[in-house]
């Protein structure tokens, strides 16, 4: 008996070699794409750093402090002087004055659009249509500022200057391209970060929270303010943080609105700069120690927001598994 | 009766305010939108003919023209990073879904999420300085190069999502009659959630078509006819910007209609995606 079970053909075959070597060979492609993504990162980090070194080795730290730049003056044998901080003043400013108006709109419509004070139907609609607005391309938000926006808010301006110009934020005369208008359309840009972020937080809140506060005598609002917000909150904090990452880094709708002059000037009217208009418009006419200070900058803008993006996704994924 | 609450109490009041107040702040969001996308259908729609789409755009002063030339870079452009980025996208959505741990999926996961909040002119930056500057010349290769990394987490994040909702019952079943792995997503998994893959896809491309800042100093930009890979490419969204502030009238109004197509291009594929994203086959 055992010698014939021995001899019987076995019914299942071991798969054939070839498929073996397909399988292996297939996991490991993709495995390659896979870690190529965190490659991705780490060769621009690099790239940028080593194509720097010239305007870290000529201009140091003193890079971020110095107020000049000028390609063509001569100084201490090289030419040009370069220095960011008036744009890394722009890039700040316009971010927190976007951000200081997308907060209470986002989050307030987050609220809004989570709780059921409209019928499912439409509510989907309206996200939505808040979501389309980060689809909208940032050219478009550009062209769309100069000939609507600019004229628009230029006599409420005025009219603000006029009255109030010894506050310093409104005091200059409005010119018409200025941080003002670029932190507008940057607020419009942000703001479906923020509401579909802050959304996703709310809506995923155990529903045992808000029955048992109604429970307990709580209005809606009362419900809002002291049950759901605190419980929301590290995810909201999350989505204002990639809001402010996205804000640091708009380009093309800044570099046309902003003015590009590189003054440190706190007037909500005058022109300045960001960092990522800067590299818009100095990067396809750049030459020599020039193109080495732009990408200087650029190591600083990819920085500073990689740094607030990972502190954003490291906040937003402890929200997840809660 | 102790139950009830009146509606002059202090409480009913504030929470009416609040609710007024929040829908407001949703108004608030929605007038931009309204506001952009009118304005465009409406300085763009007057320019919407054939000219616009067979012809070069004119010289400074000279009327009529088109913006046939960044149509077609933007078309070659686009065309080519979906070439890089498709593939690579969709196979490390493949690694992450099937074939990884998942303390790797969660760290490649985190980077893709890093990498989709990296400003787009970085991703300018790094095409610029490892292909313009070793070629020296600004080309459609590096446009394209750029504009692939910036549709690379888009589409990972759909495939990722689209290969989690096929249900493991039919992975089983393929591996139980004798098909290897690779058959098994290949042929199973990836045709029954490539519906979704497609939207991703395309919702990637509609918003590479209108990216401006990994374009401007790596494509730059031409008033002729793109004729050559490694030569500056126009675009759409490059002309946009270019002649938006220009004083010419004619040049201007080319802007508004390039916006236009650029707009209707977003729109379209977002609420095309919107209802096949909607429509889960399991």
């Amino acid at each position: 008996m055992t010698s014939h079970l021995a001899e019987s053909t076995p019914l299942i075959h071991a798969k054939p070699s070839l498929g073996q070597v397909l399988d292996k060979t297939f996991i490991w492609i993709t495995r390659i794409c896979a870690f190529s993504i965190a490659g991705v990162l780490v060769l621009i980090a690099i790239q940028v750093g080593i194509e720097a070194i010239p305007a870290i080795k000529a201009f140091g730290l003193g890079f971020i402090f110095q107020q000049q730049w000028d390609p063509v003056k001569e100084h201490d044998g090289i030419t040009g002087i370069y220095g960011i901080l008036p744009m890394i003043f722009g890039t700040l400013m316009t971010s927190f004055v976007a951000l200081l108006l997308a907060i209470p709109i986002g989050v307030g419509s987050a609220i809004f659009l989570s709780e059921d004070f409209l019928p499912v139907s439409f509510r989907t609609v309206l996200v939505f249509l808040v979501e389309l607005l980060a689809a909208i391309p940032s050219v478009v938000y550009g062209l769309w500022g100069i000939y609507v926006l600019i004229p628009l808010i230029r006599p409420l301006g005025e009219w603000l200057h006029e009255h109030f110009g010894g506050f310093f934020l409104f005091g200059t005369s409005p010119s018409g391209p200025g941080l003002l208008p670029a932190s507008l359309v940057v607020t419009i840009m942000i703001l479906p970060t923020i509401t579909a972020i802050s959304r996703d937080a709310m809506t995923s809140l155990p529903p045992e929270l808000r029955q048992a506060s109604i429970g307990l005598g709580g209005t809606r609002w009362e419900t809002i303010f002291r049950v759901l917000l605190p419980a929301a909150f590290s995810g909201i904090v999350g989505a204002i943080m990639l809001a402010l990452g996205r804000a640091m880094g708009e380009t093309m709708a800044v570099t046309m609105l902003i003015g590009n002059s590189n003054t440190v000037n706190f007037s909500l009217f005058a022109p300045g700069n960001t960092i990522s208009s800067l590299l818009a418009n100095q990067f396809a006419e750049a030459s020599g120690l020039q193109v080495s200070a732009l990408m200087y900058a650029a190591l600083i803008l990819f920085v500073l927001t990689l740094l607030v993006n990972i502190a954003a996704q490291w906040v937003v994924m402890k929200v997840q598994k809660f | 009766m102790y139950l009830s609450r009146k509606s002059s109490d202090a409480r009913s009041i504030f929470n009416k305010a609040m609710t007024i107040l929040a829908g407001t702040l949703v108004v608030v969001a929605l007038i931009p939108l309204l506001a952009v996308l009118s304005y465009v259908l409406i300085k763009g729609f007057g320019r919407l003919n054939l000219d616009l789409l067979t012809k070069l755009p004119p010289p400074p002063m000279v009327p009529g023209g088109g913006i046939a030339n960044a149509i077609v870079g933007t078309l070659i452009m686009v065309g080519l990073a979906s070439l890089i980025s498709v593939p690579i996208g969709i196979g490390s959505a493949i690694f992450l879904s099937e074939f990884s741990n998942p303390t790797t999926a969660q760290w490649i996961r985190f980077a893709t999420n890093v990498l989709n909040g990296v400003p787009s002119i970085i991703l300018g930056v790094f095409a610029y300085s490892v292909l313009v500057v070793t070629t020296k010349t600004f080309s459609a290769y590096a446009g394209a190069v750029a504009l692939s990394i910036l549709m690379l987490p888009t589409i990972i994040r759909t495939t990722d999502e689209a290969l989690k909702i096929v249900p493991q019952e039919i992975r089983w079943a393929s591996l139980g009659i004798g098909a290897a792995k690779y058959q098994t997503v290949l042929q199973i998994v990836l045709p029954a959630a490539l519906p979704t893959i497609v939207t991703g896809v395309t919702l990637a491309i509609a918003r590479a078509a209108g990216e401006t800042a990994p374009l401007i100093f790596t494509a730059l930009s031409t008033q002729f006819w793109p004729n050559s890979l490694s030569q500056p490419t126009p675009s759409l969204a490059v002309l946009v910007f270019n002649f938006a502030t220009v004083p010419f009238k004619n040049q201007q109004e080319l802007a508004w209609a390039a916006s236009l197509i650029l707009v209707l291009l977003v729109l379209t594929t977002s609420i095309i995606s919107r209802f096949a994203l909607r429509r889960k086959t399991y």
